[in-house]
């Protein structure tokens, strides 16, 4: 239970610091509504847990607290309007924190401040889908002003793979960590590791960086976005052993490696499988070492020499590569 | 006082005599009509009422609800800070423009593999779902604008592009080229603002100011995509 000097007035880093490393410390009323009292109040948690569990101290406080007790059901359409509470300011407060993610600052501490939010991850993800297909499309495009036996297409179920692909990764990732989280917790009430709401805003968030460097998607654009990860999991791993936690994060940076790398192989071929018939003269090239095997290069062109540059470019494949 | 006075009254009341004189000349017949016809203005908008739309032609019927598409098309074509859509929305016009746009923008049977453009029911898909989407993120928002309010503005903020698909497959009937692209990507890119002012100036009033950007956001993305669809269209 908190102690009363604990409700006073505390510098936001020495607050927030205090709630990173003591979070059954009772928490008080949101942030964004300041007590009578002039307190700086810390963020509640998603507020059926923490609110639930709090005792209330000072009488004021009641009425605010009681509000949030009620959570509407799941059935209401209430409740999922609660995961879209956030403002334009904050959205883009959230984005920049992901794109600096510093050690000592956890993002779903500072940023999140416990009030996850499901627009960010929603819509950062139907944006990344849809700037993949259009690049991987624009790649094409320009591979073919280049070179103009090669079959330009719209190629439209890029589009439905990058959804789905995207989507299932920003969704069915942060549920597998989370599970594995609690697992290794044991079932303390909720308030060690995070809710699966602020695991998918984080995996939502951080999957904005991509979004600029598409045209790069390399090793730069991966860094970020994977540091942005670690830093805010080390926090909870960092109780475990030393062994769980390693493996742990070197799985969640290898998982978004993988991403990165099947994106760019995917979306980012310079040159697709052609679908005219080749010319007599053509140099059927061998299959690259380490392109995926679907993606056999029968392109027949009469220049080989440039061909050959191109395939040596994109043998590269942790390099970011600028296509011209 | 609609009985006839007759008598000039008491010797008493001499002085309102001449008062009172000319009403002797006064009659008031017994047969003036005191029955009519009130008309109230608003009766002929109670059509649903009226069971005269059974008996009408079917060219009244259809003509009727063709001129409410084309009033709101209209008030898209010239944007204005207007009530119509939002108050008599009708599915109609959403309805033909996403069919029109999605039977232009199908890859026609020939190139029949995956690579190609876009199948009918993925356009069609695209767009009602992708309007379904946007709507909901509106109210989950906090927007005070009914969901096929907003459908109804979406799906009509669609004109501008099917008029640039028009364009642009008219425009592809010569050559190609790189004119040829510039005069499709500078259509199409004049109707994507145009669909964007359009319907920010029906929409964004139903927001609270400080989100909306979160809600104009994802039109813009909607048509965004749309406009991409047209842009790499090829016959």
């Amino acid at each position: 239970m908190a102690a009363a000097d604990e409700l006073a007035f505390h510098e936001f880093e020495e607050a927030t610091n205090l709630l990173a490393e003591t979070p059954e410390a009772a928490t008080t009323s949101r942030s964004e509504q300041l007590t009578p009292q002039g307190h700086v109040a810390v963020a509640v948690g998603s507020g059926d847990s923490y609110g639930a569990e709090d005792e209330v101290e000072e009488s004021d406080k009641t009425a605010l607290l009681q509000e949030e007790k009620q959570q509407p059901g799941f059935w209401t359409f209430g409740y999922y309007q609660s995961f879209f509470d956030v403002d334009t300011w904050q959205v883009l407060d959230r984005i920049r924190g992901s794109l600096l993610p510093r050690p000592g600052h956890n993002f779903v501490r500072h940023r999140l401040r416990n009030r996850p939010d499901l627009y960010g991850p929603f819509w950062i993800c139907a944006t990344l889908a849809f700037v993949l297909a259009i690049t991987g499309n624009l790649t094409l495009l320009l591979a073919q002003r280049r070179d103009p036996s090669i079959h330009y297409s719209p190629q439209f179920h890029k589009v439905t793979v990058a959804g789905v692909t995207i989507y299932c990764y920003a969704w069915l990732v942060p549920l597998a960590l989370w599970g594995f989280l609690r697992w290794r917790q044991g079932v303390r009430e909720r308030l060690g590791p995070y809710t699966f709401l602020e695991t998918v805003c984080v995996y939502g968030y951080s999957l904005f960086v991509f979004i600029p460097t598409v045209w790069l998607f390399g090793v730069l654009a991966l860094a970020l976005s994977a540091a942005g990860l670690v830093f805010t999991l080390w926090p909870v791993v960092r109780e475990d052993t030393r062994l769980a936690a390693a493996v742990l994060l070197s799985v969640v940076v290898l998982l978004h490696a993988l991403l990165a790398l099947g994106c760019k192989f995917y979306f980012f071929q310079p040159l697709p499988p052609a679908h005219v018939a080749p010319p007599p003269r053509a140099t059927a090239l061998p299959p690259s070492i380490l392109l995926p095997p679907t993606s056999p290069w029968s392109v027949a062109t009469p220049d080989g020499q440039s061909l050959q540059a191109q395939h040596e470019r994109t043998l590269l494949p942790a390099l970011p590569t600028l296509r011209p | 006082m609609a009985e006839a006075a007759e008598s000039p009254g008491d010797p008493g009341t001499a002085s309102p005599r001449p008062l009172f004189a000319g009403l002797s000349d006064i009659s008031i017949s017994q047969d003036i009509p005191v029955e009519g016809e009130i008309t109230i203005p608003m009766r002929s908008r109670i059509r649903e009422f009226d069971s005269s739309t059974l008996n009408e032609s079917v060219q009244n019927t259809i003509m009727r609800d063709l001129k409410a598409v084309g009033k709101k098309f209209m008030h898209v074509l010239y944007p204005r800070k207007s009530n119509t859509l939002l108050r008599d929305w009708d599915l109609w016009g959403p309805l033909i423009l996403c069919v029109t746009l999605a039977l232009m923008l199908q890859r026609g049977s020939v190139d029949s593999e995956k690579d190609g453009g876009p199948q009918f029911a993925e356009v069609f898909v695209i767009v009602w779902f992708g309007a379904v989407t946007i709507t909901l993120n509106s109210k989950l928002l906090g927007g005070n604008i009914s969901f096929f309010q907003s459908l109804c503005v979406l799906g009509y903020c669609i004109l501008p592009l099917t008029v640039a698909m028009l364009v642009c497959r008219l425009v592809l009937l010569a050559e190609p080229g790189p004119i040829n692209f510039m005069v499709r990507l500078f259509v199409v890119i004049v109707m994507f603002a145009w669909s964007i002012i359009a319907s920010t100036a029906f929409l964004a009033d139903s927001q609270p100011p400080n989100r909306k950007a979160l809600a104009v956001y994802p039109v813009f993305l909607f048509y965004f995509v749309i406009s991409w669809m047209i842009l790499t269209f090829t016959p």
